[in-house]
């Protein structure tokens, strides 16, 4: 127990009463693997989708191809996850019953319906050859939708009372754009032949960059309004610091593999798999960091009494 | 829909589309009178027919209940303190604090404001409460609440709280929690008498002396627009387990969707950026 006003320690300790150090929040619900599974497939499509159109405009036949597939799975693979978590998982068209800008989830439902359908037309149409124009065109708006599918997910998270990720609010939605990039970048560098891949190694290595630079501020609090120190704690340690610190290596040996994967289709394939493990342990990580900042009441009162004391 | 996301709003039901509400309800606990009979607990159950959520002892004083959840809508907590006291002061420095906690119906409920499905909703009371029949158990209003009310029953999979017994309240009786408060430690009525009858007996507790007692949720200045159940407590809010100053997560949600705004259009540059070039 902290001592109040005791002895002075190099670290000075977060002194706070609690309920017998009950949590003051709810452990959230959302559960792994689905939500973080939720998470990586929505990038992975939405990036996927907007590289699918590209190389159908820059005449990529096969990146085109393997991007809507890509794109139409992984919406499918995340809208299942979701319903899967669903309590009452009958319900889920209950999510389209109204449209309310005030939760992130509802704007989320529509947009993965509306993306959803897009990439599947798409990948249809691209796989059996008939209407492509109705492909390109159906293409064309999931590109529109697919950004959007990528990075609400940082909104989602952070419209919560968990510190670690409400506070997070600035870099999560980055986060997550840099790692879909890397994750649709490494689908398509190593599914496509290294001729027409160039695109798809160069969203890795940008998405890969973009990763690295979100997941080093959020660590270390950087650009959080209070007590950065203490509320980006979650994220370096314990299991969520673990699988962030897993992430950035297998995403920097990822993007460095990247670099030479234009002369290598196992480097592409090697490398394509580290930057998914990497996007995934990005995902789990940042969940799990949720759990810990929800558990600890620490991490709710010392901020909050430090918020009352200054009279912010 | 409320248009407002933060701060003081007069006219809660109003501002929710109610065209001539009644007076706003709610909730005033003074724990000071609170005497730990959790008849309160007892009637909540028994009127809302809520299950039982485990028979366990906690080892935290006379309280077994643990914390507030999807079936338990009033929870009494109880302190036991010791402190060094002056001599003569009373009865030998041990003081145990009882207090009946539930949702506090709060001006901006960021359950609310999360619900997707459109479940949660404002009653005419302006109390919040969920349409059983739709809630589908996605869990976001779970982790919004700032104050860890609501939660996920397992098993039958909705979200469940406090309803301010929107059954009863609606036919001009108390809640039943109110009803059975033997102390009248939970009053129930039109939320401005409530106020007004705080501020007295706060005034009250000051001039005798119990300097420590405090008002926590009536300030309508505070980060959720002020609770449609609030208290009266003689310690700190944490050390109850309530946290000390609560803020709607949504009062961010436009700068929220400003970064995700921009997050999406770096990775359209991005994506539009890797394909220039002919490779
Ligand atoms: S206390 Fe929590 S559950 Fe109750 S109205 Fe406020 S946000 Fe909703
Ligand atoms: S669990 Fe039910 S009440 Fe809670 S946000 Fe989801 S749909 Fe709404």
């Amino acid at each position: 127990m902290p001592k109040r006003g005791g002895e002075r320690s190099m670290v000075p300790r977060a002194e706070f009463g609690s309920y017998y150090g009950r949590p003051v929040l709810k452990r959230p619900r959302w559960q792994a693997p689905h939500l973080p599974g939720y998470l990586y497939f929505g990038g992975l499509s939405g990036a996927a989708a907007a590289m699918a159109a590209m190389a159908d405009a820059t005449g990529r036949g096969r990146l085109s191809l393997t991007g809507r597939v890509t794109a139409a799975t992984a919406a499918a693979a995340g809208s299942a996850l979701l319903i899967a978590e669903l309590g009452r998982p009958e319900r889920f068209l209950n999510m389209l019953r109204v449209f309310k800008p005030t939760s992130p989830m509802s704007v989320g439902s529509w947009v993965l319906a509306t993306h959803g359908g897009l990439t599947g037309l798409s990948a249809a149409s691209g796989v059996t050859g008939i209407a492509p124009w109705l492909g390109r065109a159906a293409g064309a708006g999931a590109a529109l939708t697919g950004p959007v599918l990528a990075t609400y997910t940082g909104v989602l998270m952070a419209d919560t009372a968990v510190p670690a990720w409400h506070e997070g609010y600035r870099h999560l939605p980055l986060l997550f754009a840099g790692s879909a990039l890397a994750s649709a970048g490494a689908v398509g560098m190593a599914a496509v032949p290294r001729g027409q891949a160039g695109p798809a190694r160069r969203m890795a290595l940008l998405g890969a960059g973009l990763e690295l630079a979100a997941a080093g501020t959020l660590e270390k609090g950087a650009g959080m309004r209070e007590q950065a120190e203490l509320i980006s704690e979650p994220y370096r340690t314990g299991r969520a610091g673990t699988l962030l610190r897993l992430g950035r290596g297998l995403t920097a040996a990822g993007a460095a593999g990247t670099l030479v994967a234009g002369r290598s289709r196992t480097a592409a394939v090697v490398s394509g798999l580290a930057l998914t493990g990497g996007a995934l342990c990005t995902r789990f990580g940042v969940f799990y960091a949720g759990l810990a900042s929800a558990e600890d009441p620490k991490y709710t009162v010392v901020p909050q009494r430090a918020r009352r004391a200054t009279g912010a | 829909m409320s248009d407002s996301l933060y701060g003081p709003l007069h006219d809660v039901a109003e501002d929710a589309g109610y065209a001539d509400p009644p007076a706003r309800a709610g909730f005033f606990t003074d724990t000071s009178v609170c005497i730990g009979c959790k008849a309160c607990e007892v009637a909540c159950k028994e009127w809302n027919a809520i299950p039982d959520d485990g028979f366990a002892l906690t080892g935290m004083s006379y309280d077994n209940t643990g914390q507030l959840g999807a079936s338990t809508w009033r929870h009494v907590a109880f302190i036991e303190q010791s402190r060094p006291r002056e001599v003569g002061d009373g009865d030998g420095g041990t003081r145990w604090l009882m207090a009946s906690d539930v949702c506090k119906h709060c001006t901006h409920a960021a359950c609310l404001d999360v619900c997707p499905t459109g479940a949660l909703f404002r009653t005419e009371f302006a109390t919040v409460v969920v349409q059983q029949d739709v809630c589908n158990g996605c869990a976001y209003c779970v982790s919004a609440c700032p104050y860890g009310v609501i939660d996920r029953r397992e098993g039958d999979g909705r979200a469940w709280k406090c309803t301010m017994c929107y059954d009863r309240i609606g036919d001009g009786m108390e809640p039943a929690c109110a009803k059975a408060c033997p102390t009248d430690s939970i009053q129930y009525g039109p939320l401005d008498e409530l106020r007004e009858r705080a501020r007295a007996r706060l005034d009250e507790l000051h001039a005798e002396g119990v300097a420590e007692a405090r008002l926590y949720g009536e300030d309508e200045n505070d980060g959720v627009g002020g609770d449609g159940a609030f208290f009266l407590l003689l310690d700190e809010p944490e050390t109850y387990g309530l946290p000390p100053d609560p803020v709607v997560t949504t009062r961010d949600l436009p700068a929220m969707w400003k970064w995700a705004g921009g997050a999406a259009a770096a990775l359209a540059g991005c994506v539009a950026v890797s394909f220039l070039g002919r490779r």
